[in-house]
């Protein structure tokens, strides 16, 4: 550390170089803190369903309701705390498919008990049990389109008519859940609608239940309760197929395609670029020192200090600009999670996007430093000095 | 302009000695126009194929104010009567070419290894009229699906992109046991990534009753409007009209702006680093050339071919490297198939497509980069101080 000085001064020897460079790896590391970022989004590791909750679709595909008489059967398997229904809504907030939120028309009293971690106020229970259009929303939903209690929600269905064949539905706000415990709620930018007035006011699929979500005791008994659920209706008219939400979920993402492949191909030539400029500027950083180098040897510094010193240097560029790279590309998604009227999910650079992070930057400073960091290393005073 | 030329070329002929520090800009360049053109061909692809699917002689009815088939849905009373709307051309026996067709969405693996993924895959009902309106699909292997029976022809891209598609094979939906009997190729359309089968039993296989659209063949250009204006006079219909072209033209805005706002975003964030990349190294390539510049100057050079010769090494070193990437990005990725997730929320495959548009589109950023890389140099190159510059030497 008693080096710091020295190095600090070298690095900035020739300031526009130094700075042009940090500027490259900031807008490098920038990129892969979004990167990354976006890549655990769709990995499934953002996704935050720890509930011990299956999902029980339709074998055929999760798009065709199930019935409802199946929920009965489902409730009687052992290790099954609780049952509720969910059909999709597919609404379109305003005509604009930008404006898209999820939707499910659920049984408030089977949702309420299926749910334990997202609390809904008794006096907003009460009002969306009794409200026939009432509807409840997450906090995230609320925000975003500034929306409170009272409020009406114009929807268009993109799946369900009205009776009379209109698909202009409107619901009233009643109430806006939250998280028990600090995020424990995953449900906070959904909206749900009173599935008894949904089902008497369609057109057609009257009775369906959609999907059937089922909460288990335990969580360890996932495999074998989905197991039983889906053997009980197999070679029926409703085979099944049962999954943890999670995975439900993450099938979701898993339908357009292989992100992570595009993902880590552009991380890929981000990577090679700024491998080639840095390398360089380290080359070039230590071509410009070769007298000054040598009049550290002489003056006592050993080989392995100046190869130190080189290296530090890589090192110090390196992290300087990766720490300031991610730290703006941490801004930059929480700025774009808290912009007003932005679809965009919360992502956070988690622990393991800063450890692969603080990995680029080493592997970076060894890959442009070591070569450089030899030469100096190797470095004869005479012919240094001579200018050989 | 001769001299401009003479120090130009004098000044390439030296690119070889900074040869290091050159690739700098050759490779980030590379790199940008490389993601650039690779990303942008995935949306053109994508275009390509929903594009190319249907005709402007064709039309396509779904319920009012629907985006996609999926969510649309026509009644067996209103069918019919659709049917025998003006506008539609009757074939030979005199009877209307109009298909009513049924969407149901299946699920497929895709994918091998341990936990292959499952996704969406179309099951189109279509009536015999269904098949009779479109020639561009041809039965390539295997044999039509019977009436009555639980057949299926697979299109080709569904064959090769999801599990268990292959003549002779059965698949298991919703209780009932389908065998694929044959393979249809349509020119690479949309409709390739489905599975076809008789709407009459597709109907009875899945308790539905009508059909989700209703495809007709117009009788001219002409009929599109008297086909519109004879559905939108008869109350009994809540449906849209529109060409089977225009429909699933429509179909690619999301894709193509969700890709575009992707791709704008990395490609600007990596022109920046290129930007930064390229000021280094011609900053370089004018100090290491402190001492020529100089001495031009001083035996009565102008400003401008120093300008000019720095300016014109950064473009060059920097279409090099577009060049690089656009032909990387070309042979990487052009005519890769893959499959998303479209709006009526099944899979499409599509082939990623280089296209001479976005070849254009990367070289201009290239230049761009380049012009602005070199931009600032070559102005202190014009402004050093000639003397302190020699006295160095």
């Amino acid at each position: 550390m008693k080096f710091f000085g020295l190095v600090w001064a070298m690095l900035w020897r020739s300031r526009a170089r130094t700075w042009l460079t940090l500027a490259s790896l900031v807008t490098a590391f920038l990129l892969l803190g979004l990167i990354q970022a976006a890549n655990s989004l769709f990995s499934g590791e953002q996704i935050n369903l720890s509930a011990p909750i299956l999902i029980t679709q339709a074998r055929v595909s999760f798009t065709s309701p199930l019935p409802m008489r199946l929920l009965p059967q489902v409730e009687a398997v052992p290790g099954v705390a609780s049952v509720s229904h969910s059909q999709f809504f597919g609404g379109i907030y305003q005509d604009d498919p930008r404006n898209f939120f999820p939707q499910f028309a659920v049984n408030p009293e089977r949702w309420v008990r299926t749910f334990p971690e997202c609390v809904l106020p008794p006096d907003q229970e009460q009002a969306w049990r009794t409200t026939r259009t009432g509807a409840i929303i997450g906090p995230q939903l609320a925000q975003r389109f500034g929306w409170k209690v009272g409020d009406k929600v114009p929807l268009k269905s993109q799946i369900w008519p009205l009776k009379d064949g209109s698909r202009a539905w409107t619901f009233d706000i009643v109430g806006i859940f939250g998280s028990k415990v600090a995020d424990s709620c995953a449900r906070v930018g959904n909206m749900y609608l009173n599935y008894a007035y949904f089902d008497e006011a369609r057109q057609f699929g009257n009775g369906g239940a959609g999907i059937i979500v089922v909460r288990i005791a335990n969580p360890d008994d996932a495999e074998a309760v989905g197991r039983t659920i889906d053997a009980m209706f197999e070679n029926s008219a409703d085979e099944t197929k049962t999954q943890t939400e999670k995975d439900f979920s993450l099938n979701f993402v898993r339908q357009l395609g292989n992100l992570k492949l595009i993902l880590y191909s552009i991380l890929g030539a981000v990577f090679f670029a700024i491998l080639m400029l840095t390398g360089n500027t380290m080359l070039q950083a230590v071509q410009d020192r070769i007298p000054e180098l040598a009049v550290l040897k002489t003056i006592g510094f050993t080989d392995a200090h100046v190869l130190g010193l080189v290296l530090s240097e890589a090192l110090f560029l390196c992290v300087l600009g990766g720490l300031t790279g991610m730290l703006l590309s941490v801004a930059t998604m929480s700025a774009l999670a808290n912009a007003p009227g932005i679809a965009f999910p919360p992502i956070n650079a988690n622990l393991q996007v800063w450890l692969f992070a603080l990995g680029a930057m080493l592997l970076l400073s060894l890959a442009v430093g070591v070569w450089p960091a030899l030469r100096a290393w190797r470095l004869s005073i005479v012919d240094a000095l001579a200018g050989r | 302009m001769q001299t401009i030329l003479a120090i130009t070329l004098m000044n390439f002929r030296s690119i070889g000695n900074r040869i290091g520090t050159s690739m700098v800009i050759v490779v980030g360049i590379a790199c940008v126009v490389g993601v650039l053109i690779g990303m942008l061909s995935m949306s053109k692809g994508f275009e390509k194929t929903l594009k190319g699917t249907g005709t402007d002689d064709r039309a396509l009815l779904l319920s009012a104010g629907v985006l996609s088939e999926l969510s649309s849905g026509i009644g067996p009373d209103t069918l019919p009567l659709v049917r025998s709307l003006p506008g539609i051309k009757r074939d030979a026996a005199g009877q209307p070419l109009a298909s009513g067709e049924i969407m149901v969405i299946t699920e497929l693996k895709k994918g091998a290894g341990p936990r292959p993924a499952s996704v969406n895959v179309a099951l189109r009902g279509v009536e015999p009229a269904g098949l009779a309106m479109r020639p561009e699909v041809k039965l390539v292997e295997g044999r039509l699906f019977q009436s009555g029976l639980n057949e299926l022809i697979a299109g080709r891209q569904a064959t090769q992109q999801f599990e268990g598609v292959a003549v002779g094979n059965q698949l298991h939906f919703r209780g009932s046991t389908w065998t694929v009997v044959g393979i249809f190729d349509s020119a690479g359309d949309a409709h390739e990534s489905e599975l076809w089968t008789d709407a009459n039993t597709a109907r009875n296989a899945f308790g539905r009753t009508g059909a989700s659209s209703m495809l007709v063949q117009l009788e001219s250009a002409a009929s599109l409007q008297t086909l519109k204006d004879a559905v939108t006079a008869d109350p009994r219909f809540r449906l849209d009209v529109t060409t089977e072209r225009a429909y699933f033209t429509s179909q690619t805005q999301n894709f193509t702006r969700q890709i575009g706002i992707l791709t704008t975003v990395v490609a600007v964030l990596m022109a920046f680093g290129a930007v930064f990349g390229a000021l280094n190294t011609m900053y370089s390539a004018v100090a290491t050339r402190r001492v020529e510049i100089a001495t031009l100057r001083a035996i009565g050079f102008g400003g401008l071919p120093v300008v000019v010769s720095v300016l014109a090494e950064a473009v060059v070193l920097a279409v090099a490297g577009g060049a690089l990437g656009a032909a990387a990005s070309y042979l990487l990725v052009n005519g890769m198939t893959v499959s998303t997730l479209g709006q009526n929320f099944t899979q499409v495959a599509f082939s990623f497509a280089v296209t001479p548009d976005l070849l254009v589109r990367g070289m201009t950023w290239s230049v761009a980069i380049g012009f602005i890389g070199g931009l600032f140099p070559a102005v202190r190159a014009a402004r050093l101080p000639i003397v302190e510059a020699l006295r160095a030497a």
